[in-house]
């Protein structure tokens, strides 16, 4: 009798601590996407802090590309106040500012003179930079929402998950206008 | 990957656990060897045994320090290396480390690099200056995400360990390889043919002792590579990058000053030139392969790679 007592309380033990393991494993993926989602917030904030350097810099250098320039800061400062919209205005914004720098780059082709300023050049390291960091952070934002809508949907972790409300969170999106190629007009 | 991690993290633990009964046997056989007695044996068994943990343990802490020390690696600041710091950077968010790894530069025109450190948050990334004037940004790239996935795998607490453990059971057998030539202490009494016997076994561990740990080291490093590889392009997306990469540093025929047989194994391509061929004794699997498989992942043809590398060299001296 004592025996299927404990035979019992063995399994009941494995259980619960099998339990705890998974609500654990849940709880620390859910946190590394939160975590993974300011990464990418901390990227373009300093993205917004470089450009106006940027602008600075080059300003006197390519006179004839006002539009482009002037372009660049407007989308930047929008980008900036987006940030109070709420994510889908703000990756809007962000991916506008992003199509905008992509145009001042390839127009700054144009003028050797600017390869030579090593001001000009090291901001456009630190920019470039600064895209790949926010294009490898939504990537690992990605992956960790992955990995995180995997362990909530598969068995046996989405019981788990299910009774203590983890939900499935978005992945982050190029909207449709983002993957236009960027128009360059080349004067 | 995790079980990689997992794997790692025991197998460095289960190489010090070995290099330490390895040193008391050694210790004992020696001693019994030079004295002719069992006492002579345990008292040289223990203190091996003790230099043994001491030192593993020295490795486990400051392995790293010492790897970058013996390899002439200068530490670098954003400042002083804007591009190669960024391009850490960027690797680091790619693989969600929680800070970059130390970078270092090493003055010498050989391409190459390695990573170094106990786990992710004590790890540090070396870059030769060769490698830094040769590459592009792309191609940095691909190296940079393969040596940060060394870092991520605790494939670096475990190579480090090897390095730094490797290198003395070499210098030590070596040490009693010198000393049975040039006579041994008194022995006192005990018969002549088990002294005689213990002689000959003793020189077979001093031989064979470096040798097997060898083995080991260069069995252990070459899957590691591949999937260094693997875990790289899934960090950059961009296998094209590093296969661009390998085959510019294949290309290049110099040998690095600072790398020795300690360290080879740790860094992204063979920096000693001149390799025995045999699979048994190679640290890193051959170059071509690598590209190969890399090229497959990229679904692109070898004329990808571009020109050839504008150092001279035949293709396909010695493994890389």
């Amino acid at each position: 009798m004592t025996v299927i007592v404990i035979i019992v309380l063995v399994v009941i033990a494995v259980v619960v601590l099998a339990l705890v393991a998974i609500y654990n494993s849940l709880v620390k993926r859910r946190n590394q996407v939160d975590n993974s989602w300011s990464q990418i917030d901390v990227q373009l904030r300093r993205r917004h802090d470089l450009i106006p350097n940027l602008v600075e810099a080059v300003k006197d250098y390519m006179e004839f590309e006002q539009e482009t320039l002037t372009r660049v800061t407007e989308a930047r400062n929008m980008a900036v106040a987006a940030g109070q919209r709420g994510p889908e205005a703000q990756a809007q914004a962000e991916n506008m500012l992003s199509d905008a720098l992509k145009s001042l780059f390839a127009v700054a082709e144009n003028y050797p003179d600017l390869k030579a300023n090593q001001n000009v050049m090291s901001l456009q390291e630190e920019l470039t930079a600064t895209e790949n960091k926010i294009s490898f952070a939504r990537q690992f934002y990605n992956d960790s929402v992955l990995t995180y809508n995997n362990k909530i949907q598969t068995v046996p972790s989405n019981l788990v998950a299910g009774l203590f409300n983890f939900t499935a969170r978005q992945y982050f999106e190029a909207p449709e206008a983002a993957r236009e190629v960027p128009k360059v007009d080349l004067r | 990957m995790y079980e990689q991690i997992a794997r790692n993290r025991r197998a460095s633990w289960l190489l010090m656990g070995v290099i330490v009964a390895l040193f008391a046997v050694i210790g004992y056989v020696f001693g019994l060897a030079w004295t002719g007695e069992q006492a002579g044996g345990l008292g040289l068994l223990g203190v091996f045994g003790v230099v043994a943990i001491v030192w593993s343990l020295i490795g486990y802490y400051t392995g790293d320090k010492m790897v970058l020390a013996v390899s002439g690696a200068r530490l670098v600041t954003h400042a002083d290396e804007p591009r190669l710091y960024n391009v850490v950077e960027e690797m680091t968010i790619a693989a969600g480390l929680a800070q970059p790894p130390a970078v270092y530069v090493i003055e010498d025109e050989a391409l190459n690099a390695f990573a170094t450190g106990r786990d992710p948050a004590r790890s540090a990334v070396a870059v030769t200056r060769g490698l830094l004037e040769h590459l592009d940004r792309e191609q940095l790239q691909g190296v940079v995400a393969h040596e940060i996935s060394h870092i991520r795998n605790y494939d670096i607490r475990f190579a480090t360990l090897v390095g730094i453990l490797v290198g003395i059971i070499a210098l030590v057998a070596d040490f009693f390889l010198r000393s049975t030539f040039f006579g041994m202490g008194r022995r006192r009494g005990g018969d002549s043919s088990g002294g005689g016997l213990m002689i000959v076994v003793a020189l077979l561990l001093a031989i064979l002792a470096p040798l097997a740990a060898a083995a080991v080291q260069f069995a252990i490093s070459r899957r590691r590579e591949y999937l260094a590889d693997a875990s790289g392009v899934e960090l950059t997306r961009n296998p094209l990058g590093l296969a661009r990469a390998l085959h510019e540093i294949a290309g290049d025929t110099g040998r690095l000053e600072s790398a020795n047989r300690a360290t080879a194994h740790l860094y992204i391509a063979n920096p000693l030139r001149r390799q025995h061929t045999g699979a048994l004794f190679a640290t890193h699997p051959p170059v071509d392969e690598r590209i190969a498989v890399l090229l497959k992942m990229a679904h692109v043809g070898p004329e990808a790679l571009g020109a050839p590398p504008g150092v001279t060299g035949a293709p396909g001296t010695g493994t890389v």
